[in-house]
Formats: C-alpha cells, structure tokens, sequence
C-alpha cells in the first residue's frame, strides 16, 4: 500500500493545468504537415496564424486559447494506493482552482440553470479508473466549448452496420462545420452504452494526433474517415481547404445485441494535454 | 495578400468597400460580449431599456478573454459567432457596423447585415495570444457581475481579421 496525500495530488494537477499555455509537440507538427499542403489561400491564413499563436504563447507563457476549458482529468488509480488528507476528486478540484487563478486562466464554469459562475473553473470533470500497482496517473485535458459543442450520440440500431457508423461520424463533423475550431480532431466511440460510448470518444482525444489505433480494423477505420473527412472541404476555421481534420481517433468496447451506439466527440485545433505519475 | 487597414468605430462608407475574403488590421475600438452580454442587450432593445454603450458603427467581439492579475488580456481570442445568431439581427438593426467572431453565421444573419450594409468580419480561433498581443488598453464597461462575459472596451491595433460576410452577403464560407 501506497499513502499519497491530497496535497501532491493538487499540486501535480495545478502544475499540469500550464498545459493551456501551449499545444502538444503533435499538434503542433500536424498542423505544421497541414500548412505545408495546404492549397486554399484561407485557409493557409488561419493555419499560419494558428502556429504563429502557439510559438507566442510558449515564449511568453500565455494561453494558446482563451477558451481554457473545462477541465477534464482522467485517472488511473492503481488499486494499492490509499489516498491521504481528503477526497480524490476535492484535490484535483484544488488543482485546478489554483493553477486557473495563478495563471490567469478563464473561469468558464457555472450552474446550468442559474447560470451563475463559480468563478474558479471547479468543479472539474474527473473520470477514475481501478488499475493494478500503487501508482497514480493523472492526464488533464482543457477541453474547449466551441468543439465540444458540436459531440453527437447516434443510437444505431445493428441493422445499419458498419455504412451507419462512417455515415454517422462524417455527419457529426458536417453539421459541426464551421463551429468546432477545425482543423479538428475526431475522436470516436463505438459501442457499449450511450455514456460509454462518450466517454470512449473522450478518451481518444488523449491519444497522440494521428498515431493508430492498435487495432488494425480501427486504423483503417480510421484512415478511411479522415480522408473522407478532409474531402468535404470544411478546411481551417470553415474558410475551405485540404484539411478539416488532423485525425479520426476511434475506441471500441462490446455493445448489446439491439444496439449499435456511435458518438463523436470534436477537439479543436488547440490541442493542449499534461499527464504525471505520482 | 496585402491587409487593408481599417478603424473602429466604422465609417459605414469604408465598410462597403470591403469584399468577403479581404484581410484587415483593425485599429481603434471594439467591445466585448458572448451570450449572456448579447441577451442583456437584446433585452435592453426589446424593452426600451438603456444599453451600455451607443451602438452605431461599433464593432462588437464576440470573446470572453483571459486576464492576468493586473487586468492585462493574455488570451483574447474568437467565440463561436453561431450562438449569438438569435441577438445579432437586432443589434446590426440598431446600428452594429460590424461583429467579429468565428464560424458561419445565420441566413438571419446574413439577411441583417445586406439590411444595414453592414459586415462580419472573422478572427482566428484558437489564435487568443497573437491576439492579446493587439489588445493596447482594456477597460471594463458593463456588466461585471457576469464575470468573464463581461463588457469590455478594448483598444485594439493591427487585429489580424478576414472578412467573411460583405455587405452584399458575399461569404468566404461554403454554404
């Protein structure tokens, strides 16, 4: 059994929440592969713009975005570790309402109904899973709005197959359109419940751009979608173009036998992700 | 392609001779507000209520930014211009020479800004630091008690922007 108190539990989450100051290394060179080949005058604007915006952002420690998100954390506690001093959750919450006020990070949360801001990012959207070891791993995804907004569900019945699920996906990304901050990342998922279907496309988003999936049927799923995808011609910010999405990232888990769920989970083109192991 | 130069608040005249797809630096004043800002204003119009600001050839940003400790925009970057489709006709009615965001808009929209030769002009999303880079001086107008969706005043200088709605309705979006 490992002891880890809540207070290096906060203090890793708000030192990974300076994730919102810059891009990850594969967004960065994705974005860099799409300017290079891009043809449209536009959209080679907004995508110089866009890299441009993320080298002043690093140099001078400002957020890439002023969208910081809501703070999606996802852990992976391994089933030896006693956790000291308070709650999981109420520690990643510290984290992140004092690495959002250090930094000058946007307060973005509120109550749904009354609307009235917390006005320090918390609470935060924490997703645990038990693992083996005494270790605890911590990924922090600042996720956007303007993309997350545009995540669909598609309850599918098994009837319409495989030609439902791509139709269902190059749907989701039409009607996101303009919206989403493209060039985006699609992230996927295929199966179980509605909620674990989400939450699977969630965690696509946390997988390095453009790397494959490890299984081979998904990865040409995968492959197949983008290029589909890029041939609709949304291209960087809506403007038109090559590139309307850096990567279709797709996870699986086994469904029911009336069911065929898809959903479709959008990331913008600031791609801003930390992750620690305590 | 070279930038057109332009100044905030507008002169309507040099509004119209701006053409969809057109790059501008913008210079001078423009004000902030995201959804809560745009209903307490399109309330205010509805209801013979006062409004924060005179309207009339104004630039409104649709941004809700980030701030540093001293009150400096470190992150200043476009919204999603969509969610304030069901608001914007009627400040364009009531004067707006221009509001800037990312992202199509509406055909009421679109029909709003023929109506009153007016433009949409887009920023880059995603791009918040360049654009606090732009941001000169910054005050709070109106509004505080909403916090982050706040009214703000900034003086702006060399605001990259594109225009993607003219007045006659040309779009560089594909609709």
């Amino acid at each position: 059994m490992k002891e880890i108190t809540f207070k290096s539990i906060a203090d890793a989450v708000c030192e990974l929440t300076r994730a919102c100051s810059g891009l990850t290394a594969s967004c960065s060179s994705a974005m860099r592969a799409a300017y290079d080949k891009e043809s449209n005058e536009n959209a080679k604007f907004a995508l110089e713009m866009l890299m441009e915006n993320a080298e002043v952002a690093k140099d001078r420690g400002l957020p890439v975005c002023q969208d910081t998100g809501m703070a999606v954390v996802f852990v992976k506690l391994g089933q030896d570790v006693h956790i000291s001093g308070g709650l999981l959750t109420d520690a990643i919450d510290e984290g992140v309402r004092r690495g959002y006020r250090d930094n000058g990070y946007r307060a973005s949360v509120l109550d749904p109904i009354s609307r009235v801001n917390t006005r320090d990012n918390t609470p935060a959207v924490t997703h645990v899973t038990v693992t083996e070891g005494d270790k605890l791993q911590i990924a922090f995804l600042p996720k956007g709005f303007g993309s997350e907004n545009m995540s669909r569900l598609y309850m599918l019945t098994p009837s319409q197959g495989i030609d439902g699920v791509k139709e269902s996906i190059i749907n989701a990304v039409k009607l996101a359109g303009s919206n989403p901050c493209p060039p985006i990342v699609v992230g996927v998922g295929i199966g179980g419940t509605a909620e674990k279907a989400m939450l699977l496309a969630k965690e696509q988003l946390l997988r390095e751009i453009g790397a494959p999936s490890e299984n081979s049927a998904l990865a040409a799923l995968e492959q197949e979608l983008l290029l589909k995808i890029n041939a609709l011609g949304i291209g960087a910010q809506g403007f038109g173009g090559d590139t309307s999405a850096l990567a279709v990232h797709i996870g699986k888990y086994p469904t029911h036998i009336s069911a065929l769920p898809v959903a479709v989970n959008i990331q913008c083109n600031a791609v801003r992700l930390s992750s620690v192991t305590l | 392609m070279d930038y057109i130069r332009l100044t905030a608040p507008f002169d309507k005249s040099e509004l119209a001779k701006l053409k969809a797809g057109d790059r501008v630096l913008l210079d001078g004043i423009i004000y902030t507000a995201r959804d809560a800002g745009h209903k307490r204003m399109y309330d205010a119009v509805l209801s013979g209520g006062e409004l924060p600001i005179e309207l009339n050839g104004q630039a409104i940003y649709y941004v809700g930014a980030c701030f540093d400790k001293n009150g400096k925009p470190i992150s200043a970057g476009p919204t999603t211009a969509m969610r304030m489709d069901k608001y914007a006709p009627v400040l364009y009615d009531n004067g707006v020479g221009a509001s800037i965001g990312k992202g199509d808009r509406s055909q009421a929209v679109y029909d709003a800004i023929i109506k009153n030769k007016a433009v949409y002009l887009c920023a880059i999303g995603g791009a918040g630091a360049t654009y606090a880079d732009c941001i000169k001086g910054s005050r709070l107008i109106a509004y505080s008690e909403l916090g982050t969706e706040a009214m703000y005043r900034f003086e702006v200088k060399d605001f990259p922007l594109i225009v993607a709605i003219d007045i006659d309705g040309n779009t560089i979006f594909n609709r």
